[in-house]
């Protein structure tokens, strides 16, 4: 624990040394550490992260520390990439039973696909801190559909303790195409594919004739933030539509494949059918969201080259469309081939900072007979790199690869143990903040003593 | 109480403990007069009796393991001897192994009471979660002491397999859900297989009252413009009810009555409290509303604020069953923090962890291996005998049953798990788990996996899940 201490004592003082210098802030060390890369790899031992100008320089045994890097003693810690959560709310609401705080869905509006979270994100939100203070230091925000089977646009953001948390926005729409999806569309899968087939005809000759151009997809491969293709074009649109111009425009990227469309769908049929889909719109850049029963048409969904991101410990038929749930379903995609990110939150006790112990349990699960699991590089890989690639930012976080954003996470133990918890993070390079309300509660409350004032003067 | 004597060995030991264990509960129920009352209607025999007997078992050692019994106590490289039925013995490598048991490897493995969540919903919401198994809320009123969960419980709902296999469950309590104040009587089940459940009834085990505090009750019914709409309406409504109570209890022939029935055993003393509430502050006033009318609440559930009050719960010798870590998806569980379940312990209080989740009933031993730990971080070092206690014995304490069952102890029904490691630890799973003796689950023999009805010819069936 003394050790602990040190570090944490000596990290700190990088960081107040840096309030005065903010570009070395960028740059740290840890030697000694085990180190997982996040790769898929199995982790390293006595290893060594240097991160400059916020980014990875070297990761791995033996490697030496350019002079001028503040060095941090990692030894009996372990260093890992920031998690990367998939599917997150984060910095959409603050309690989600308070609706005046909750801007995940939005089931009385007029718009559906338009819908874009990027300006609703609040990342002063305490889930924001209480996700750092996990580990966790990039995420996928994600509307949920409402009033429509789409969802809107999702964002990419970083947890860095600023405002400046939107990295990529409009970095992929959402659709509901399972049994929501088919309430949503007015009852029946049969009216949301019909719904979504015709929309994304509206988008392609919508965006021919309002010649507009499209951008903002985190997939494309530099970080400049291309034009919001919402912007609206000057065409009247005639004829038969179902789509506002808005929602039309929004999906212009989707159909054309500059935007990724994350398609929420369970069942093993309707997955087929989704795959299917791609015959008569060959540019769509899917990735399926849920896909429980995945495991029963892996070879498919591999064959397709779709990724998936998928709850881990889905193991009950809580609905017809998830009848073959099981713990196995992530284990068994990823031997097929498939590229599977863990993410997603069936209860209140599932939280983007649990997401370690949705990995751990995969790792558990290869000791149990007939079950497949994941090896301990694969389930950090599916918290980490996995889902990064599938947001599009595959090498650029999530990694501990040259070039790759310096985000750090410097654990007291394996990361995958319920055990150990994160010590510091770092974002780009700059050391985190890991206090939160719930850390200031229960600081106040570690004493009940009341005898001289009130707790309401411990703060 | 007497229903089980027809039966000799280990069941006439669950009735006379069963005795014990009620006995206990009215000592300690308050100083109210009306606490010694006897309920005013005795059924003639009761209704809705179990009908679970225990299944055929082989006498057993489990040898080398580290076993953890439930109590707080640790044995590294012991040894838990049952036989029909019941524990007959735990020691260390020392102790002798009657001839005719059979010996199972406990090498690198551990042992532990089977777990017990104080705090579940299957069978009264089972999988498939469709409108037609909604049967967990009887929200047409906010006090309906008169309705039994054990009346709407599945016995075929998938969950009870997966608690089982994933998560060791050997004993669980059902509850009503907390849309009401008084939602009405909990049952406690084995987590058997049964076509019935009267099959899976605990035999002996007390019934508890289900009650809820907080925004729940007054969403529910202040949303459809009848009281309660506020906390002062939650109050006021319980009161009046409990005031019935009492006027019901001192007629002299009362008449059946459900309701009051079951409220008649809470005052008496026969029936248990257990108290959904997240704040502080309405938990303390709960307290004060039990002394009132001369009842005790057994668990506070949910309880994410006990940290607040750990000193109060404490003098009061209240459990608080918690989960680890759920925070804030509700404004009452906004100043939910991780420790919570670490700091109740700390200043000597009833820890119980539990799940109301057919997920989190899965891995309860995860969920207190993460609230240990983030005590740990904050300097509060509990050991891990002690954490183990959390989803064992402290449970079956807060059910009353505790003389039965929660801790590996001579005398007490043989409701044992073999973990493959340390349950604390991620990496670990239930390789056999015991109830009453008789294997119920063993992870490398595919045909003890319980497939419910449901399951047959459908995608996975006796799949690993």
């Amino acid at each position: 624990m003394n050790r602990l201490l040190a570090l944490a004592a000596s990290a700190l003082a990088v960081s107040g040394a840096l309030t005065c210098a903010p570009a070395m802030a960028q740059n740290v060390a840890i030697t000694g550490a085990t180190v997982a890369m996040g790769d898929g790899s199995e982790p390293v031992e006595n290893a060594t992260v240097v991160v400059q100008d916020g980014r990875v320089v070297a990761a791995g045994a033996g490697v030496a520390v350019p002079a001028g890097v503040p060095v941090l003693d990692g030894s009996g810690m372990w260093v890992t990439p920031g998690l990367f959560a998939s599917l997150t709310s984060l910095g959409l609401v603050d309690v989600s039973a308070v609706s005046q705080s909750n801007d995940i869905e939005a089931d009385d509006s007029p718009f559906g696909a338009a819908l874009d979270v990027a300006p609703a994100i609040n990342p002063m939100a305490q889930d924001f801190g209480y996700s750092r203070a996990g580990g966790v230091t990039r995420a996928s925000v994600t509307p949920e559909a409402g009033a429509s089977i789409f969802g809107g646009q999702g964002a990419i953001v970083d947890l860095g303790a600023d405002f400046d948390a939107v990295r990529h926005p409009r970095a992929f729409q959402v659709v509901e195409m399972g049994e929501r999806g088919a309430r949503l569309a007015g009852g029946s899968r049969t009216s949301a594919h019909a719904l979504l087939r015709n929309a994304l005809h509206e988008a392609g000759s919508f965006g021919d004739a309002a010649q507009l151009r499209s951008g903002g997809s985190a997939g494309g491969g530099n970080t400049v933030v291309g034009q919001d293709s919402r912007m609206p074009g000057n065409t009247d649109r005639s004829g038969d539509v179902l789509l506002t111009r808005f929602d039309a425009a929004a999906l212009v990227p989707v159909v054309r494949g500059e935007q990724k469309l994350y398609v929420r769908v369970e069942r093993a049929s309707d997955i087929l059918a989704m795959l299917a889909l791609r015959e008569e719109f060959p540019a769509l850049d899917m990735v399926l969201v849920g896909a429980t029963e995945g495991w029963v048409v892996a070879e498919q969904i591999a064959a397709a080259d779709v990724p998936v991101i998928a709850v881990a410990l889905r193991d009950l038929p809580v609905s017809f469309e998830q009848l073959a749930a099981t713990q196995s379903n992530v284990g068994r995609m990823v031997d097929a081939g498939v590229r599977v990110a863990i993410g997603g939150y069936d209860s209140s006790g599932d939280h983007p900072r649990n997401l370690p112990q949705q990995a751990g349990n995969m790792v558990a699960l290869n000791r149990v007979p007939g079950a497949t699991g994941l090896t301990w590089g694969e389930a950090f890989a599916a918290i980490s790199s996995v889902p990064a690639e599938v947001a599009g930012l595959g090498g650029r976080v999530g990694v501990l690869a040259q070039g790759a954003h310096g985000d750090l996470v410097v654990w007291d133990g394996d990361p995958l143990e319920t055990s150990s918890a994160p010590i510091l993070v770092f974002v780009d390079g700059v050391e985190q903040p890991l206090t939160n309300h719930q850390t200031r509660l229960r600081d106040r409350y570690r004493s009940l003593d009341e005898s001289e004032r009130p707790r309401a003067y411990e703060w | 109480m007497g229903r089980h004597s027809n039966k000799g060995g280990p069941a006439a030991l669950l009735a006379s403990a069963a005795l014990l264990a009620l006995a206990g509960c009215t000592a300690g129920s308050g100083s109210s007069a009306l606490a010694s009352t006897p309920t005013p209607v005795a059924a003639a025999e009761e209704p809705y009796a179990s009908t679970y007997e225990p299944f055929p078992g082989v006498p057993t050692a489990i040898v080398g393991a580290t076993i953890y019994d439930g109590a707080g106590g640790m044995i590294e490289d012991g040894v838990v001897l049952f036989t029909d039925g019941e524990i007959v013995g735990i020691g260390g490598a020392d102790l002798a192994i009657p001839a005719g048991y059979t010996r199972v490897d406990g090498t690198g493995r551990y042992v532990t009471p089977g777990i017990i969540d104080i705090h579940s919903h299957l069978g009264d919401y089972p999988t498939p979660s469709v409108d037609a198994h909604s049967d967990g809320n009887e929200a047409t009123d906010p006090t309906t002491p008169e309705v039994w969960a054990e009346h709407s419980v599945w016995p075929q709902d998938p969950g009870f397999s997966r608690a089982l296999a994933n998560g060791g469950i050997t004993t669980l309590q059902i509850l009503p859900g907390s849309a009401n104040l008084m939602g009405g009587r909990s049952v406690t089940l084995r987590n058997v297989p049964s076509r019935t459940v009267q099959g899976m009834k605990f035999p002996g085990a007390p019934y508890s009252l289900k009650m809820a505090c907080g925004e729940n009750p007054k969403r529910v019914y202040g949303g459809r413009g009848r009281m309660p709409s506020t906390r002062m309406g939650n109050f006021a409504v319980n009161r009046e009810t409990w005031i019935e109570a009492q006027e019901y209890m001192a007629e002299e022939e009362p008449g059946r009555d459900l309701a009051m029935e079951t409220l008649a055993g809470v005052l008496s003393g026969e029936i248990l409290v257990q108290n959904h509430c997240y704040r502080a502050d309405e938990m303390a006033l709960v307290l004060d509303m039990a002394d009132e009318f001369g009842y005790r609440v057994s668990a506070f559930h949910h309880a994410v604020e006990s940290y607040k009050i750990a000193d109060l719960l404490r003098e009061h010798d209240v459990c608080s069953a918690v989960w680890a870590d759920w925070y804030g998806f509700k404004m009452e569980a906004y100043d939910a923090i991780p420790e919570n379940a670490a700091m109740i312990h700390q200043q000597g209080a009833c820890v119980v962890i539990h799940s109301d989740d057919e997920n989190g009933i899965q891995r309860l031993n995860q969920e207190a291996a993460k609230a240990q730990a983030d005590g740990h971080r904050m300097g509060i070092d509990i050991p891990d005998a002690d954490v183990i206690s959390w989803i064992t014995l402290n449970a079956a304490r807060a059910m009353g049953i505790d003389e039965m069952t929660g801790s590996l102890e001579a005398g007490k029904m043989a409701d044992v798990v073999l973990w493959n490691g340390d349950p604390l630890s991620i990496y670990s799973r239930p390789e056999m788990v015991w109830i009453d003796g008789a294997v119920m689950y063993d992870m490398n023999d595919p045909q003890m996996r319980p497939v419910s009805d449901f399951e047959l010819g459908q995608p996975g069936e006796g799949d690993v899940k």
